[in-house]
Order: structure tokens, then C-alpha cells, then sequence
């Protein structure tokens, strides 16, 4: 038996995941490909900040109180954090269906289908589900092979389906969604509120600044400067922070708002509302922290021998380590969608079947997926 | 039977579950949907599939899968603690989590164990193995059945006083 010490560099599982994110500092930050416009928030944040704790504070700290700049820092850290949480955490991206379970929602598909003659177009891949007494449609989503949890929604800038999905924000460079939206909005809203700070006391500074001398002074440059970059993110920052609440309080997402998922005479209510403004806030904003499901830290294991250390949580070896035999077969699975009402449209999950039927046995088909994708109706990026 | 040498005595029972993978064949994989009645909660449905029924018996299935909804509705539940654990983070611009275990990981971690408890008192000896959902991105819980290979070796091996037919 040698005793040869193989020093190989292990491969984590960011490194092998679909979609078009970037992964930073090995696989700890996630975000999208194009960064571009988040180095420009970060650059205006700092810039405008430095500038102000440069030529203001020292002013303000003196004439008026030194509360100001300590206010000032506190603020900048908050919304520093919130932007950096916002930008390199994982918003709720929905790992793609490994085979298995593809194939199995396609024998699922199928059997709801029934016989689909030659040449005439399969259903639309439509799941109903009841919420709260209402019809959710699930849409299902060619890419991810999945179909979509209610308010998921495929983003085609990363390519992933992500929870909850708000939207894509350039700002951030990355999504918006369920696990990051709460720092999406409280950066919104410590930018707003140090936006006026820095605005306000710049006029305060440059009211003082006249009266001081009583000679129309020559106003530092960069003060002029810092008023007209908070004036013009004034308008947009406190527009954004008050839309995000409005959809706060009644439990939407910017997604579900711009497509109008919930307004309308005929259409459905939103099922998610506790119809109580304190309760939307409370369930948005204090709810509890969802863990991500990616595993992006995690150890891909090359062949089976015994498994190596994973920051995530146990036996995450399962995914290279199956021996799926080359004669698995997946048995067409008669359960119905126990929840689809009978008066509900026909798709995937109307009616109920028995589920005494006797098992079929149908051999693996890697074709039939993608035969069947291109054929029907194109999945809708949002 | 062989026991690996690289195995120490202490994991020998995660080495049953590893046994049964590599020398049972792999008959089918029965996914578990979620339940999505209740909102966008994590629930699974309790429907028992068609597949195990020769399997196992159904009250232990829905025992398995109301115990983990369980799990997962206090994990989710949004009340004093939850806002409590939001609060305190916020005020430490979240900087805390970088430190500290959320409670939603500490239930995950609870979850985890319960999988593996129950794999080995009551699935692995009927052949079965359950996947925790957090490896599916939380949308099934994977059974994975395995051939009845009509011999007790390759179900109950090891120091599993269980045998195929008990519980």
C-alpha cells in the first residue's frame, strides 16, 4: 500500500453550477455577470461620503454639534452593509432539477397529458395548485426542469429560477429575492435617509457658511457637487424606498406588481396577504432568515471514497455518489395534485385518479424531455 | 460482509446507509411534492405514493412527513422569537449572522439528524432511503428504493439489531 499523499485541489460545487452568476472569495459571494452599474453605486456611496466627511463634518462638528458626523458614520456603515449583503448574497436561487426528478415530473407531465395526437401542440405546462381558497397556476420552467413554487420566477439575466423573485436589480448587481430582499430594502431606505442627511446639512452648511461671513462666499466646490448628486438620487432612492413599501405592506412583489398578477376585476386576489398592513410588514421584514439552498461551499466528490469536509450540512456527498444504475427505470407516478378543485381547467394535476392503478414501467428516456421542449410554447423570461 | 478499514467504529452507522447504496441496486426514486395549501410555507405532501406500498407501512410514512413539516413550520414560524433574532441583527446591520447560527440553521441541522435517525431505524432495514429536501433546493424529498434482494445482507447489515421485517 503506498503511502502517496495526493494533495489534489478540491472541487466545490459553485464551481459546477448552472447559470450566469460569478462566484467570489471561493464560492462565499454570489452575484451576477455584469457588476458594472454596482461599482458605480458603490463609487457614488463612498465618493459622495467622503467628500462629505472630508469638507462638511469637520465644519459641521465645530459650528454645530460633533453628533453629526457620528450620526453620519453610523449611517454610512448601515447602508454599506445593507448593500453589500444585498449584492453578494444568494437571493433564493432554485437549484435546477437533477435527472431523476426531471424525469419523473415529465412521466407526470405525460401521464396527465394523456394522448397527444401527431403534430397538434402538447398543453401548456400549467400545475393548479389552492392557496388560501384561491387558483395558483405553477408554471413550469424548461430551463430548471421544475416547476415553479409559487412567486419563483426564472430571471434570464443569471438564468436561475429564484424564490420569491422581485427583480433584477443592476444596481446591485444581482437579484432581488427572497433571502436578500429585506437588505434590498433596508439599503433603500438607509440611502434615502442619508441622502437627505448629507443634503440637508450641506444647505445647512452652506446657509451657515453666508450668514458667517455675510459675503457671498465661494462655496467649495465639492459641496455643490454633493448637493446635485443628492438631489438627483433624491427623486430616484425615495421613489424606489416608497414603492417597496407600498408593495411591503400588501405582501407583492415587483414581479407579480408589473404583470398585474393580483389587480383586475377577474383576476385572482393575492393569496399571500394577511389583508393587515402590520402583519405584511412584520412577515416581510422580521420574518425568519431563510437558509440558502445552493450549497455553494460544498465539497464535490470526484469517485466514493470516503467524503471530505463541507461547511454545509451533513451527507452532502449525495450527489456524486448514487450508483444510478444504467437500467433505472422510472415508474409513471399516478399522483394526482391532491389540491387542483374539479371545476378548476384541465392541466397537469385536474381530477383525481386512482391511485390503485397498477405501476407502469417505463424505461428511461433522455430524448423525450428535449424532444417534447422545443415543440411546445417557449418558456416566458422575465 | 466487509467492513472498510477507513470507516472508524464511530460512524459505522452512516457506513449501513453507505453499504446499502453501494451493494443494493437502485429500483426507482419516488419524489415527495410539496404542499403548497398553506401559502409558500415548506410542507410536504402527506399522500402516501403508490410505490411504497409494499413497502413500508403508511403510518409510519406520514409519521416521517408530519414530523419534518413540523419541523419546518417552527423553523418558519414568524413570532417572538423571529422577531426578536430580526431585530437584533438589523441593529447590528446583520453583521451578527456572520457569527452567530440562525435559528431556521439550528432546525435544519435538527432536521438532518431525524433524516438520518429515521433512515436507520426504519428505512434503510425496508430498503429505503430518504434524501433531506435542503439537497433538492427544498422542492421534494427524494425515497430512494432499493431492490428487495430477498436476503437480509444487504438491508440490515451491521450491528442493526433491526431486522427486515420488525417495526
Amino acid at each position: 500500500m503506498s503511502a502517496v499523499m495526493i494533495s489534489r485541489k478540491v472541487t466545490r460545487k459553485w464551481e459546477k453550477l448552472p447559470g450566469k452568476n460569478t462566484f467570489c472569495c471561493d464560492g462565499r459571494v454570489m452575484m451576477a455577470r455584469q457588476k458594472g452599474v454596482f461599482y458605480l453605486t458603490l463609487f457614488l456611496i463612498v465618493g459622495t461620503c467622503s467628500l462629505f466627511f472630508a469638507f462638511e463634518c469637520p465644519y459641521l462638528a465645530v459650528h454645530l454639534s460633533p453628533a453629526i458626523p457620528v450620526f453620519a458614520v453610523l449611517l454610512f456603515v448601515f447602508v454599506m452593509a445593507m448593500l453589500l449583503r444585498t449584492s453578494f448574497s444568494d437571493p433564493g436561487v432554485l437549484p435546477r432539477a437533477l435527472p431523476e426528478e426531471a424525469n419523473f415530473i415529465e412521466m407526470e407531465i405525460e401521464a396527465a397529458n394523456g394522448n397527444v395526437l401527431a403534430g397538434q401542440r402538447p398543453p401548456p405546462r400549467i400545475k393548479n395548485v389552492q392557496i388560501n381558497n384561491q387558483i395558483v397556476k405553477l408554471k413550469y420552467c424548461y430551463t430548471c426542469k421544475i416547476f415553479r413554487p409559487p412567486r419563483a420566477s426564472h430571471c434570464s439575466i443569471c438564468d436561475n429560477c429564484v424564490d420569491r423573485f422581485d427583480h433584477h436589480c443592476p444596481w446591485v448587481g444581482n437579484c432581488v429575492g427572497k433571502r436578500n430582499y429585506r437588505y434590498f430594502y433596508l439599503f433603500t431606505l438607509s440611502l434615502s435617509l442619508l441622502t437627505i442627511y448629507i443634503f440637508a446639512f450641506d444647505i445647512v452648511h452652506v446657509v451657515l457658511h453666508i450668514f458667517d461671513i455675510f459675503v457671498v462666499s465661494l462655496t467649495p466646490r465639492c459641496t455643490v457637487l454633493e448637493v446635485l448628486v443628492c438631489f438627483f438620487t433624491l427623486w430616484s432612492v425615495v421613489g424606489l424606498t416608497g414603492f417597496h413599501t407600498y408593495l411591503i405592506s400588501l405582501n407583492q412583489t415587483t414581479n407579480e406588481d408589473i404583470k398585474g398578477s393580483w389587480s383586475g376585476k377577474n383576476r385572482v386576489q393575492n393569496p399571500y396577504s394577511h389583508k393587515n398592513i402590520i402583519k405584511n410588514c412584520c412577515e416581510v421584514l422580521c420574518g425568519p432568515t431563510y437558509p440558502s439552498v445552493l450549497d455553494r461551499r460544498g465539497v464535490m466528490l470526484e469517485d466514493s471514497s470516503s467524503p471530505a469536509p463541507s461547511d454545509a450540512s451533513a451527507a452532502s456527498t449525495n450527489k456524486n455518489s448514487n450508483p444510478v444504475s444504467q437500467t433505472t427505470k422510472s415508474s409513471a407516478p399516478l399522483i394526482p395534485n391532491e389540491h387542483t378543485p374539479d371545476e378548476a381547467k384541465p392541466g397537469i394535476g385536474a381530477g383525481q385518479k386512482s391511485a390503485s392503478s397498477p405501476k407502469e414501467e417505463k424505461p428511461l428516456s433522455p430524448t423525450s424531455p428535449n424532444a417534447i421542449a422545443p415543440a411546445v410554447i417557449k418558456e416566458s423570461t422575465h | 460482509m466487509v467492513i472498510r478499514a477507513e470507516f472508524a467504529p464511530w460512524i459505522h452507522q452512516f457506513h449501513n446507509l453507505q453499504e446499502l447504496r453501494h451493494s443494493a441496486s437502485l429500483a426507482t426514486k419516488v419524489f415527495i411534492q410539496r404542499d403548497y395549501s398553506d401559502g409558500t410555507i415548506c410542507k410536504f405532501q402527506t399522500k402516501f405514493p403508490a410505490e411504497l406500498d409494499s413497502r413500508i407501512e403508511r403510518s409510519l410514512f406520514e409519521e416521517t412527513v408530519k414530523t419534518l413539516n413540523c419541523y419546518y413550520a417552527e423553523a418558519e414560524k414568524i413570532g417572538g422569537q423571529s422577531y426578536l433574532e430580526g431585530c437584533l441583527a438589523c441593529a447590528t446591520a446583520y453583521i451578527i449572522f456572520l457569527c452567530m447560527e440562525t435559528r431556521y440553521e439550528k432546525i435544519l441541522k435538527k432536521i438532518s439528524m431525524y433524516i438520518q435517525e429515521q433512515n436507520e431505524k426504519i428505512y434503510a432495514p425496508r430498503g429505503l432511503i430518504l434524501t433531506d429536501p435542503i439537497e433538492r433546493g427544498m422542492r421534494v424529498i427524494e425515497i430512494s428504493i432499493f431492490e428487495d434482494s430477498g436476503s437480509t445482507s444487504s438491508s440490515s447489515s451491521g450491528s442493526s439489531p433491526t431486522s427486515s421485517t420488525a417495526q
